[in-house]
């Protein structure tokens, strides 16, 4: 245990060179596949560069998140694991909690750099075996999915359209579920509702300058524009709730 | 038709390759640490660590495998499964692009439009995770001040809301009983917010069988 190992050293930054190298040239190969197929299609170019770029700006956001995730584990872990960890199969909410479990079942926690090598390499067996069956079960069941849905849709297809819609509004009734689950800690636990209130009424505003005013560009851009601008007025939220306490 | 199906075929047989070299070279990481370093932890310590993670994270993974494949199409769940943040970022992303697209998903169109968002999702999320690293000192002050945490506090608030307002109004019959259902429960038990990715399921569970009835009686 005296063998002193450092998080941020070059090897480590090596590992995610060859992580993030791995990253970008299969989002790189599997755009040029969808790509070259949707000409095919018969999807027009100004359609395909509308979709990318409505991706990179809804991205951003979410990633500046993610970025906050990764500092908050380099207290502990460095930059690089974090950095590999979130930019390939997991989230926060799946890698912090792998990271103190690991570390909490050999008797540390992650309030400082882990610099002892063996302990450091336990947490990142954890975090890796933790999340893995994502990326064997796609290449294993992902077809067999897709055959059944194929199925469904040939036998009925008006109700394979609805199994579809269906399966968006239970994953959409979730998430929306959980905004309401801090309702009962008084006016700050309402926060959560209040900007999700607002991020719709922003929605139910880009829907009207589409209509109305036919911006029809917005309406590629209505859901980047509605969540940047419910964060945004979460601070101003935010403050007034604490102001009436 | 035929076509359709050798195209998917082709994507699964390179999505396979793909998917199959990522998962050695995450193994990877761990092990090179251990080679380098002499670092090979006893096998009680890394199971003692999953045995923390495993029932509810592997749960996950089934859940999530079986709800978003339908949805993302074979192109953009390998790469979405890959590439993770699926449920606060690739998944929504898809949704939003395809709709924007009017493409319906489960579609070749749709399938197309869904991988291409969750290809440059991907590679936006990189780079803003490096820009953020390289240049941290610079950065740090501005994204963690207190000022700006109400707003990564509540992306997903300020994500949902947007997407009910495009998905809930077009489907309200549907989408009543399970909204109903989880503002409830989530009101009654809050704890468990922590482990909403299980209850994705549940709520996709009561809305097909909502859809079923509805289509049944003739009524969507």
């Amino acid at each position: 245990m005296s063998r002193i190992f450092d998080p941020n050293n070059a090897f480590m930054y090596g590992v995610v060179a060859v992580i993030i190298l791995f990253v970008i040239s299969m989002s790189v190969r599997f755009i040029a596949m969808a790509w070259k197929r949707a000409k095919k299609l018969g999807i027009s170019s100004a359609v395909l560069r509308k979709t990318a770029v409505s991706a990179a700006i809804f991205t951003i956001a979410p990633a500046v998140s993610i970025l906050l995730g990764v500092i908050a584990l380099s207290k502990s872990l460095g930059f690089p694991l974090p950095w590999l960890r979130l930019s390939v199969i997991g989230a926060l909410t799946y890698e912090a909690p792998a990271a103190a479990s690991a570390a909490s079942a050999i008797g540390y926690d992650l309030s400082r750099l882990i610099l002892d090598p063996e302990v450091f390499a336990s947490i990142a067996w954890v975090m890796t075996l933790g999340i893995i069956p994502g990326m064997i079960l796609v290449p294993v069941f992902g077809k067999k999915i897709e055959n059944g849905l194929i199925r469904l849709r040939a036998r009925d297809a008006r109700w394979g359209q609805l199994f579809m819609t269906a399966l968006f509004l239970g994953m959409i009734s979730a998430f929306l579920g959980m905004v309401f689950a801090t309702v009962t800690e008084g006016l700050t636990g309402w926060i959560p509702f209040f900007v999700m209130t607002a991020a719709a009424g922003l929605m139910c505003l880009c829907a009207v300058f589409v209509k109305v005013l036919k911006w029809k560009w917005m309406e590629d851009y209505a859901l980047p524009i509605s969540m940047l601008g419910g964060m945004a007025l979460s601070l101003p939220i935010t403050n007034l709730v604490n102001t009436l306490l | 038709m035929k076509e359709n199906k050798s195209f998917r075929d082709y994507e699964h047989f390179v999505g396979r390759i793909w998917m199959l070299t990522g998962l050695v070279l995450l193994l990877a990481v761990p092990a090179s640490i251990g080679v380098v370093y002499s670092a090979w932890p006893p096998l009680a310590w890394i199971l003692k660590g999953l045995l923390g993670v495993v029932p509810i994270y592997w749960t996950i993974a089934v859940i999530e495998v079986l709800t978003y494949v339908p949805m993302l199409g074979t192109g953009g769940s390998y790469l979405g499964f890959f590439t993770g943040n699926l449920t606060s970022l690739k998944v929504p992303c898809a949704l939003n692009a395809m709709e924007a697209a009017k493409a319906e998903p489960g579609t070749e169109e749709g399938e197309v439009i869904s991988t291409i968002a969750i290809g440059v999702s991907a590679l936006v999320t990189t780079a803003v995770i490096a820009a953020g690293v390289l240049l941290l000192s610079q950065i740090r002050d501005f994204i963690e001040s207190p000022l700006l945490q109400p707003a990564f506090d509540n992306i997903l608030p300020a994500l949902f809301g947007p997407l009910a307002v495009v998905y809930v109004s077009k489907n309200w019959k549907i989408a009543a009983a399970p909204l109903i259902f989880m503002i409830v429960l989530f009101i009654c038990v809050p704890a468990l917010a922590s482990s909403v990715g299980v209850l994705v399921p549940v709520g996709a569970g009561i809305a097909i069988g909502a859809a079923r009835l509805l289509y049944k009686k003739g009524l969507v």
